[in-house]
């Protein structure tokens, strides 16, 4: 079975924030981690591959030191990484990613199931997975908790949705996206760790992909991004005073009754 | 956008290198230097003391005459109206859609267009009427039995092709799970623009151009985004965050009725599990209370349900109770779990780790009650308790029954 994995390097975005006098972007002591839900999607692929046999290819879009985050994939265990890197990549939006990343999918030939992780933590779209669909030509499964069963033609799997999940066969090929529910990373083996010291990652430029020059990078990107600014800063908190817990506990339904939120 | 340095007006200072969120840019011989993986955020440009990094307009300074023409073309397309996307479920709406009509109306009449809803189900009709009582001027409905259930492929298909005809100028959807998955299907098939999660939205008063705000970086940071050139512009509207809009018996409207011929989808819908009533959907809940790891042990959250349960609200966790199993995923709130802004979130024994933060810091009203009275959790919280959660909680939980009474 080939599986395919589309993995993000991302800051570690929790760290990003707006400081609030000079209204800029602190980011000191911001590193750089796969996104983590990308990691559950490696997870999944490589259970799939150890019970099914097959491969496992891990595709990032990035700048070279996305390589990086692409080396994690293989101390896990991952077959082989794919770096798509070239300046003309820059400034892609959703819909120039989902393209990119579709076209080397393509390129690696014969594929079973693509796998995503929802979303990444920087962006926070979920858009490219269903979108690399939509440019394969493959049906998608999107917010993936639980596959079920997978054979050489089908998969069956769960999809989260708001009140329960919903079970879903698609057929093969397909891509799927995933949460955390898909079970935790398992961490990295000394040996993998070794390995993917010493590995190749393969680097791919759009003449690589023979990609229309006009669907990558900034000129295949129909949105754009007009300003940036910070949230507005929540009104400072009050605390809720008392000598016993029933009293604080009286005093805060008062509080909010009165502001008419009970 | 496209961001240049002026190499003459830069002194190399470094302020725009600490500004990048995404380590794009470097010094090089004393000059910023944008790297390929700069994804033009523009964080960098008000941060230039020397004004040497500019931003340019995209279409008419680098694309030439072949995107004007294109963009003439397209602006031809507009005038189709103001579409939204009208999920339901067995023939009940989600509460989304009336978020999408009461904004949606708004947009409509700054644009000088009307509003359409998109409606695809079977036996739905009711649905329509409907949705022309809160402010539909027309409604297209495309009803059959193979478009009873949502499916991705079968939707996304109809969609695309009344878009193809109709060409609506702006397109929204609600940023549910299937309005999150349904939606970039279709804006690849359409090649335009989509943009996520959207808790903003106007009309830019010149351009006429959908001004879409949404957060990123976990919500630290928020981002205007346009799409000049394509149509539709379409977004995926965040729930709980737009007002609906309101009945009028007296307001009608016009369903157009279409028929399409549906490919059989390859991936198909076998069967939905409804998991412990309205208690899990945290995200459709006015109330959110939410426990963590000062809740000490899982027999604890029988506490949270009543409190939850008096409150009319809906049960949340934290990323640690998840993790210990004290409570199933689909109650996570935060960075790997769910975004919630309910009109009141109450964390119980939550210290408030910024991953959990992103997940719930655009609640109305915030309650934090904790031990720690340097808890994060408590520099975002409305009104805050310092005390355990385990002595607090059954404390409100008998105020409450005795207002009951």
């Amino acid at each position: 079975m080939n599986l395919a994995v589309l993995v993000k390097q991302v800051p570690e975005t929790t760290d990003v924030r707006i400081d609030r006098k000079t209204n800029t972007l602190i980011r000191e002591g911001v590193s750089s981690i796969v996104n983590p839900f990308d990691m559950y999607a490696v997870e999944q692929a490589l259970r799939i591959r150890d019970e099914h046999g097959g491969r496992v290819t891990c595709i990032s879009m990035g700048p070279p030191q996305a390589e990086a985050a692409l080396r994690e994939t293989l101390a896990l265990g991952a077959d082989e990484a794919i770096l798509l890197s070239d300046k003309a990549f820059a400034g892609a939006d959703t819909l120039a990613t989902s393209y990119t990343l579709a076209k080397a999918i393509l390129k690696l030939g014969e594929f079973d199931l693509v796998i995503c992780g929802k979303q990444a933590i920087d962006g926070d779209t979920a858009q490219v997975g269903p979108g690399v669909a939509e440019h394969l030509d493959i049906p998608h499964v999107t917010y993936v908790s639980k596959v079920e069963e997978i054979s050489n033609r089908h998969i069956r799997v769960r999809r989260m949705i708001e009140e329960g999940y919903d079970v879903i066969l698609s057929s093969l090929p397909a891509l799927i996206t995933v949460v955390k529910e898909i079970g935790e990373p398992r961490m990295p083996s000394i040996k993998g760790t070794l390995r993917a010291r010493k590995a190749q990652v393969i680097t791919w430029t759009a003449r690589d992909l023979e990609a229309d020059e006009l669907m990558l990078g900034l000129s295949g990107s129909p949105t754009q991004v007009a300003r940036i600014f910070s949230p507005e800063i929540r009104p400072g908190g009050e605390i809720i005073e008392g000598n016993s817990a029933c009293e604080k506990a009286r005093n805060l339904i008062t509080q909010l009754k009165a502001s008419h939120t009970l | 956008m496209s961001v240049e340095i002026i190499s003459s007006n830069c002194t190399g200072c470094k302020a725009c290198v600490l500004a990048c969120p995404y380590n794009a840019i470097e010094i090089r011989d004393g000059i910023a230097y944008l790297l390929d993986n700069c994804v033009l955020c523009g964080a960098c440009v008000g941060e230039c003391p020397s004004e040497a990094i500019v931003v340019t307009d995209p279409v008419r300074s680098s694309k030439g005459s072949e995107a004007e023409e294109e963009e003439s073309e397209s602006h031809d397309r507009q005038g189709g109206g103001v579409w939204i996307f009208v999920e339901q479920r067995n023939g009940k709406p989600a509460g989304v859609a009336y978020e999408l009509l009461g904004e949606g109306e708004k947009l409509a009449s700054d644009l000088g267009e009307e509003l359409c809803a998109v409606l695809l189900g079977y036996d739905v009709e009711h649905v329509a009427e409907e949705m022309m009582k809160y402010g539909a001027s027309k409604v297209y409905l495309v009803d059959d039995p193979a478009l009873d259930n949502f499916q991705d492929e079968p939707y996304a298909q109809v969609i695309a092709e009344l878009v193809m005809e109709y060409r609506p100028s702006v397109f929204l959807f609600g940023a549910t799970t299937v309005g999150r998955s349904l939606a970039p299907r279709i804006a690849v098939k359409l090649k335009t623009g989509l943009t996520a999660d959207c808790t903003g939205l106007a009309i830019d008063k010149e351009t006429k151009l959908l001004l879409q705000t949404r957060p990123a970086f976990g919500g630290n940071i928020m981002a205007t985004i346009v799409c000049p050139e394509k149509r539709p512009q379409m977004a995926t509207v965040r729930p709980k965050v737009m007002k609906t809009s309101t009945r009028d018996e007296a307001r009608t409207g016009k369903i157009v009725k279409l028929s399409r011929e549906i490919m059989p989808p390859r991936a198909r819908l076998l069967e939905t599990h409804q998991t412990s009533g309205q208690q899990s959907n945290i995200q459709e809940a006015d109330i959110v209370v939410s426990g963590g790891r000062g809740l000490g042990k899982p027999e604890n959250f029988a506490l949270l349900e009543e409190l939850a349960q008096l409150l009319g609200g809906a049960v949340g966790a934290s990323r640690a109770a998840v993790d210990a199993g004290w409570i199933p995923y689909a109650h996570q709130v935060g960075q790997t779990g769910k975004t919630v802004r309910p009109k009141l979130y109450v964390a119980c024994g939550i210290s408030g780790a910024v991953q959990h933060l992103a997940g719930m810091s655009s609640s109305n009203v915030i309650v934090a009650i904790n031990k720690d009275p340097n808890a994060p959790i408590f520099s975002i919280a409305t009104y805050g308790i310092i005390g355990d959660a385990l002595e607090i909680i059954p404390a409100l939980i008998t105020e409450l029954k005795r207002d009951l009474l």
